[in-house]
């Protein structure tokens, strides 16, 4: 068994004479003798370090990661170069181990990153105030509807695009119903959302951009009708394809929100990763979470430390404007590094790589006898099609050839049961699309002859 | 005695060392016929100018992260006994495992048929915290402590919703961490605070009291926010089931009863865990972590989905098959994206094999042996003096400190002498929590610290306060050693600067 514990025999004596006690047993005196386990727990025993390397070595290897297969998986989290210099920075001991920066002077490095990267974000939004990050994506769509809730005065209900990530959609959903209020879908025409009459009952509009589809909304309309319904919009956002588009907040958006994965994390199955939450000043004081700010020290020297603590459970308690009270930090950190190696004019170049790959290959999928686009919007880095064949078995086919070609819409979208939403991040080569174009045609040919015998 | 590099006072920030014409990204070649830009993104879609993003070179970047980096104390260079945070050692071997293609290369939306090595891997975990927990039903998907509390009482409120029973009130012990009230108010109850008594257990009378038909659940941490095991817990259970409520378990404080008692033969309905915590996730300087719940059966048709489930096979000498399950039409749904911190899971999950039953439960003993060594420790240095206990009991894997004598005789506060401990490279205990102990400092050693560093910490600090009876000032004015002195929180809450102005 593998132990991290120091104490050796002598010393486990020494430390009970020092207490004064005979036995390690007595020191759980104070729970009552019905409530002690009596037993070992029924878990294997433990084992020694390569053991446990081997096992979780085995287990990876029954994963089918996007180094085994050419993987057009989004919806999203995206498969993207992460550069070295990130993994050689966020496994240093400094970042990797300690606890939030309750004690400032001694959390300098970690507070210094919170405020580069709450700058980035803010830059990325085109919104002032940008807190420290939160969990992830779809929970910050719910950790903004809570904020609007409270602004909102009593407005009962959020309109949501049925373009948001059907995830973050349905975490709004789990809460709202605890709120007492309501979450209505406004509806996708061609791609992209279309609003019904807001009355003043409304708090939110919640747009995703580009929405899941990969269509790019036009978020300043969108944003034009809440405010015009004295509504609040929130928008989330990918943050590479804002590299190129308009940014929320010279869109009219009051919060924009998002997924962080795709700037530096890993996919890691779905997390840990980190949500950004940036917002218009009139907010700055509802946002939930960490945020840094700077101040000097006593000497004058300039520091950074946790401000606006008093929106903050541990001290605002049930008035808090949210419970939540970590970060993301080391996430985030690993974005904002990120966004540092991309700097100001690579990520324009990264995201412009993408657009025109994605509209290569929509071209090339589009052309294919019995492929038509799903919507015929803009699209930066995910666009959709239809297939007049079956999805699972075209994508069963082709991931045959090792190739993923996507994700089926089905189970989230049953009105686009024959969708299937591609992605195209800057891993996937001409060479790479062009199989995906060949072997989709192959798989979509087979499915249509099979159609047409069983016609016959 | 300064443990910083004397090099790193001098820190810019990235936008400032940014300068035109630097960069570290190279894209890769465009391979595909160009189209112009406007044919592919209309102009009135796109932003006018790139966003100020810093212009830096692959060495700069590097060599200013690992600049900050000197700035930050960390567990892996120091005592860390923060209080209610478990700071125990991060096997080192997590992050190889967690860096494992097969793990961290898998996208979340992969199909459950090539993702089974993740999926057992789930399913496993769910199965070990299941019987830490004492309770037969685990969801793994809340990112953290305070998401997991939310899908607690989440969970309470559709158990009553489904018996048809409209519930408004939580109730909390006045001794709670923060996030216990905060989300309370996040799930749409109302908060009941419930005493304390006079050693540091749940006032009973007050509890019965305020237990009514009205109350939905009573969120309790145990062993408490000091440290102690709650006395009356068995009471506790019936008080609250008996008016049709439910038992929530925070679960900060598993460390000290890991195999030795469960929070699920105490009576607890919900348990939340931190795997940052018990099961050694690093904190990663505030994130990320991982929250996951494990619940009785009553609860169990109402958590999160999708639950990870395995289905045995058909056949004979079959493998079994790991899958998704979204079909729980009594879930309460979902509280984020895809499944979970699933790079926390690899690393918890390594850690429960590593060290199996009987680790988990020497782990917990030496916790707690530490804690009470470190007390008695601290007591023989005649600390207690200024530094009281604040309950003459046994504590758990933790114990508070009240820092009222200190600062009425010696007239220097908690926070002094949390500042004066940075000086002699420790990270100072949670202070100024638990809220209702005058002064308060608590202090977690976890089970992974030698007696050694115990012993060198109660002689600190019986040092600091020996310097303070002779210059009071020298705590006062701490820290003296660090990268930036003492900070002004309170400027930096009144002019606000959030971000670098570019």
């Amino acid at each position: 068994m593998t132990s991290y514990v120091s104490a050796t025999d002598v010393d486990r004596r020494e430390m009970l004479a020092a207490i004064g006690v005979g036995s390690i047993e007595e020191l759980f005196a104070d729970i009552p003798p019905a409530l002690r386990l009596g037993r070992p727990l029924a878990l294997d025993p433990g084992r020694s370090e390569q053991e446990v390397f081997d096992e979780l070595r085995a287990l990876a290897a029954r994963n089918v990661s996007t180094e085994d297969e050419i993987s057009f998986l989004g919806g999203g989290m995206y498969d993207h170069y992460i550069p070295a210099l990130i993994d050689s920075i966020i496994s240093r001991s400094e970042f990797l181990t300690p606890y939030t920066p309750y004690q400032p002077e001694i959390s300098q490095g970690g507070l210094q990153a919170m405020f580069e990267y709450q700058t980035a974000i803010s830059e990325l939004t085109g919104l002032p105030v940008s807190n420290a990050s939160v969990y992830e994506g779809p929970s910050a769509v719910g950790a903004a509807g809570y904020m609007a809730k409270a602004a909102g005065g009593g407005r009962a209900r959020f309109v949501v695009s049925r373009g948001v990530h059907p995830h973050s959609r349905e975490t709004l959903r789990t809460l709202a119903h605890a709120w007492g209020m309501e979450v209505a879908e406004a509806p996708l025409r061609d791609g992209v959302t279309h609003l019904p009459e807001l009355d003043a009952d409304v708090s939110a509009v919640i747009v995703q951009q580009p929405n899941f589809l990969g269509a790019v909304e036009d978020v300043a309309a969108l944003a034009g009708a809440a405010r015009d319904a004295g509504a609040l919009t929130i928008c989330a956002c990918d943050p590479l394809p804002l590299a190129l588009l308009k940014p929320p907040g010279e869109c009219g958006v009051d919060v924009a929100v998002g997924e962080g994965q795709t700037l530096g994390n890993r996919l890691d199955y779905g997390g840990p990763s980190f949500g950004f939450f940036a917002a218009t000043e009139a907010l700055m004081r509802r946002l939930p979470g960490r945020i840094a700010g700077e101040t000097r020290d006593v000497d004058g020297k300039r520091g950074f430390v946790l401000t606006l603590q008093t929106r903050e459970q541990h001290i605002r308690r049930e008035k808090a404007t949210s419970n939540i009270c970590t970060s993301q930090a080391l996430n985030a950190l690993a974005g904002v590094i990120y966004l540092s190696w991309l700097g100001r004019h690579g990520i324009v170049e990264l995201a412009e790589l993408m657009l025109q790959r994605t509209a290569y290959a929509r071209d090339r999928l589009a052309s294919i006898h019995g492929v038509q686009l799903l919507h015929e919007q803009p699209v930066v880095r995910e666009f959709a099609i239809k297939l007049d064949v079956s999805v699972e078995h075209v994508v069963a086919r082709c991931r045959e050839q090792g190739v993923n070609p996507g994700y089926p819409l089905r189970a989230d979208y049953p009105e686009l049961a024959d969708g299937l939403l591609v992605a195209i991040t800057e891993r996937r080569s001409r060479a790479e699309i062009d199989r995906l174009a060949d072997v989709l045609e192959a798989a979509v040919a087979k499915q249509l002859e099979a159609y047409e015998e069983v016609k016959a | 005695m300064s443990w910083f590099l004397a090099a790193a006072d001098d820190e810019l920030t990235i936008y400032e060392r940014s300068k035109p014409g630097r960069r570290a990204f190279v894209a890769p070649p465009l391979d595909v016929p160009e189209r112009p830009l406007d044919a592919l993104l209309p102009a009135s879609v796109r932003r006018s100018e790139p966003a100020r993003l810093p212009e830096v070179s692959e060495p700069e970047i590097v060599r200013h992260y690992n600049r900050l980096s000197k700035r930050n104390f960390d567990l892996d260079t120091g005592f860390y006994p923060l209080g209610s945070c478990t700071m125990k050692h991060n096997p080192k071997l997590h992050e190889r495992v967690a860096a494992l293609p097969g793990h961290c290369k898998l996208h979340p939306l992969q199909q459950p048929s090539h993702a089974q090595g993740a999926l057992e891997l789930m399913w496993r975990l769910q199965e070990a915290l299941a019987e830490v927990a004492g309770l037969p039903h685990v969801s793994l998907q809340p990112s953290a402590g305070s998401h997991g509390e939310l899908a607690g009482v989440l969970l309470t409120r559709a158990l009553h919703e489904d018996h048809g029973e409209q519930r408004t009130k939580v109730l909390t012990p006045e001794n709670a961490h923060g996030t216990n009230p905060a989300t309370v108010t996040m799930a749409g109850y109302e908060l009941v605070k419930v005493a304390i008594d006079a050693q540091g257990n749940v006032d009973l009378d007050d509890l019965r009291a305020k237990a009514t038909a009205e109350v939905a659940c009573l969120m309790l941490t145990n062993p408490s926010t000091l440290g102690l095991f709650e006395h009356g817990i068995e009471e506790i259970e019936r008080i609250v089931h008996g008016v049709g409520a439910t038992l929530y378990y925070d679960g900060a404080n598993l460390n000290a009863i890991m195999g030795i008692s469960r929070p699920g033969d105490m009576g607890f309905d919900i348990v939340h865990f931190n795997l940052h915590k018990s099961f050694t996730q690093p904190h990663g300087g505030g994130g990320p972590g991982a929250g996951p719940i494990a619940v009785s059966e009553r609860i169990a048709p109402y958590l999160p989905h999708p639950q990870v489930v395995r289905l045995e096979p058909a056949e004979n000498g079959a493998e079994p098959y790991f899958d998704l399950d979204f079909d729980r039409p009594k879930s309460i749904g979902r509280l984020r994206g895809f499944q979970g911190n699933y790079g926390v899971f690899v690393r918890s999950y390594a850690y429960i094999r590593s060290l199996g039953a009987a680790g988990l439960r020497e782990a917990s003993e030496v916790a707690v042996l530490n804690a009470n060594y470190l007390l008695a420790r601290l007591k023989r240095e005649g600390v207690m003096e200024y530094l009281p206990e604040a309950y003459e009991r046994l504590c758990m894997h933790e114990f508070v400190l009240s820092g009222a004598p200190m600062k009425r005789e010696l007239e220097i506060r908690t926070l002094d002498l949390a500042k004066r401990l940075l000086d002699f490279g420790v990270h100072p205990p949670t202070v100024y929590f638990p809220l209702i102990v005058d002064e308060a400092l608590l202090v977690e050693p976890t089970e992974t610290e030698t007696k050694e560093t115990l012993d060198r910490f109660a002689e600190i600090v019986a040092e600091i306060l020996r310097e303070a009876r002779d210059n009071p000032e020298v705590a006062r004015s701490a820290p003296h050693t660090t990268p930036v002195r003492r900070l002004d929180e309170a400027a930096a809450a009144r002019h606000l600067v959030l971000r670098q102005p570019l």
